[in-house]
């Protein structure tokens, strides 16, 4: 389980504080759990991701990971994001081994993500798609706790998006990871989570919380059904009220 | 104009020709004003102070039959590699140390903004009084040609990598020690090149700066000995074999980079 409690930041300037972006916020996570937290832009969506992955300190309040509180990165909080964050002077078999050196378990991970044939290939030689699945599979490999996805689906376009959605949830709810899915788009929170966190800013605020009545497995064809769409429609205009 | 013409259909020709794609416009470009001097040479009849191309060539021929001159390359190029090697093995891991350390960073970054801007040939005194005339100046002089661009570049190739990698190194918990050997080192090595090709350049000019000065023996040595001999075509022979085997150095790291970094080759391909 994965805990934020009472977390306060707000980037400095010139010594002096700016406005908080986050203030005595709380989150919970439970295991297996797939959330999503829908935001628009630059409301300090990403900020929360880094101080989760331990790359920010917040001003106060801590993060707790099964029980236990955590100040540093570490491979419990995997990040998957929107830049490509891949070695790209190291293979696809390079990027893995730099994680583990345990080869069945490389093989295994690079089969569930359908990169077995590619693995002398460089980052630079694979898709947009194909980066996103290396990524995910580093995370694996690590045995990460929780995969924070920083929108990860942000540079793709739409068909590759879809297809991307669709294989990497089947891949996260086989593994049985926690997933914390951080986008703009509602049309991928809906279709990817358990749950949907609803937030604004600044500072930022859980303005709603959705349980989504999809079951899993999803077929990325539930996007054009009318239970869906209608969904999509009540949050689009729902959130425009915020 | 005319250069230019022929130049053009020259090449034209030769690739219809030999049907490959060997750009062979550049090196006739080249041969064209050589022969264009020498045209100009045979209208005015003056070679008192300059020689001719033909002339040189003569000279040339003359001294590959000698083989003097190989030996002076020989020289040269023995003491090139030695500054140059010494001073890519310091420069490259304290450049990316430095990059990654800010402490050291403050310890080192002083002296070498410090020394950079003084010319090699400007340590030739001192090189002398320390070394005495012989290899041992040659290669501090050439170490200190190299060693700055070095520096420099792999210093900017360590502080130029994104926030991202080491967030990643960090959350994968990459030991210090393989995040500065596989990551910062490999995303370092495209600047480390390009201070490899200025070094080359830089050390091949000071050697032969201080082999004009301080030298019994080397290229440098053959030009400064034939311009007291007042044999200027010995002397552009001289200048000849300076900047063809500096054209070589550098390609032969041209190649070496394209081995080396397999990953930049293929994202241009």
């Amino acid at each position: 389980m994965l805990k934020l409690n009472n977390i306060n930041f707000g980037y400095e300037q010139k010594k002096y504080l700016h406005s908080l972006i986050l203030k005595d916020f709380n989150l919970n996570i439970t295991e297996g759990e797939l959330l999503s937290l829908v935001g628009p832009s630059g409301c300090g969506k990403t900020t929360l991701v880094n101080i989760i992955s331990g790359y920010l300190k917040p001003i106060s309040g801590n993060v707790v990971v099964n029980g236990k509180i955590v100040e540093f990165p570490g491979k419990d909080r995997i990040v998957i994001n929107q830049e490509d964050d891949l070695f790209n002077w190291m293979t696809v078999m390079g990027n893995m081994k730099i994680i583990s050196e345990d080869n069945l378990l490389i093989e295994k991970y690079l089969d569930l993500t359908n990169l077995s044939n590619y693995v002398n290939y460089y980052p630079s030689q694979l898709s947009g798609g194909m980066k996103k699945r290396l990524s995910l599979a580093r995370a694996l490999l690590a045995d990460a706790k929780f995969i924070i996805m920083d929108e990860p689906f942000a540079s793709l376009d739409h068909k590759t998006k879809d297809k991307l959605q669709e294989e990497v949830l089947k891949i996260i709810k086989e593994s049985g990871k926690t997933v914390l899915l951080v986008t703009h788009n509602v049309d991928e929170a809906i279709f990817m989570s358990d749950k949907i966190l609803f937030i604004s800013g600044k500072p930022i605020e859980v303005m709603r919380e959705l349980q989504i009545p999809f079951s899993y497995p999803r077929n990325i064809n539930i996007k054009e059904s009318k239970e869906f769409n209608v969904l999509k429609n009540d949050i689009k205009n729902e959130i425009r009220n915020y | 104009m005319l250069i230019w013409v022929v130049t053009e259909q020259v090449t034209t020709h030769f690739k219809k020709f030999t049907k490959t794609n060997f750009n062979m416009k550049k090196w006739l470009t080249v041969v064209s004003i050589i022969i264009f001097i020498q045209l100009l040479f045979f209208v005015f009849h003056n070679n008192v102070l300059l020689p001719s191309p033909l002339e040189v060539i003569v000279a040339l021929i003359v001294q590959l039959r000698q083989g003097t001159i190989l030996i002076d390359v020989a020289m040269s190029l023995e003491r090139v590699a030695i500054g140059f090697l010494l001073a890519a093995l310091i420069a490259i891991p304290l450049g990316i140390l430095s990059g990654y350390n800010r402490r050291l960073n403050n310890i080192v970054k002083p002296f070498v903004e410090l020394l950079r801007p003084i010319p090699p040939i400007a340590w030739i005194p001192i090189a002398i009084l320390l070394f005495g005339i012989g290899d041992g100046a040659s290669y501090f002089i050439v170490f200190l040609g190299a060693f700055f661009p070095i520096f420099t570049n792999a210093y900017f190739g360590a502080i130029s990598m994104p926030v991202i990698y080491r967030n990643v190194a960090q959350s994968f918990e990459i030991k210090k020690s393989d995040f500065i050997a596989k990551i910062l080192f490999y995303f370092s090595l495209p600047y480390i090149f390009t201070g490899l090709k200025i070094g080359i350049g830089m050390a091949w000019m000071s050697l032969i700066a201080a082999e004009l000065i301080g030298a019994q023996s080397g290229l440098g040595y053959f030009i400064q000995l034939n311009r007291l001999l007042l044999r200027i075509d010995n002397v552009v022979v001289g200048m000849i074999f300076i900047g063809v085997i500096g054209l070589i150095l550098t390609k032969s790291l041209t190649i070496l980079e394209r081995k080396i970094m397999p990953w930049i080759t293929n994202q241009n391909a």
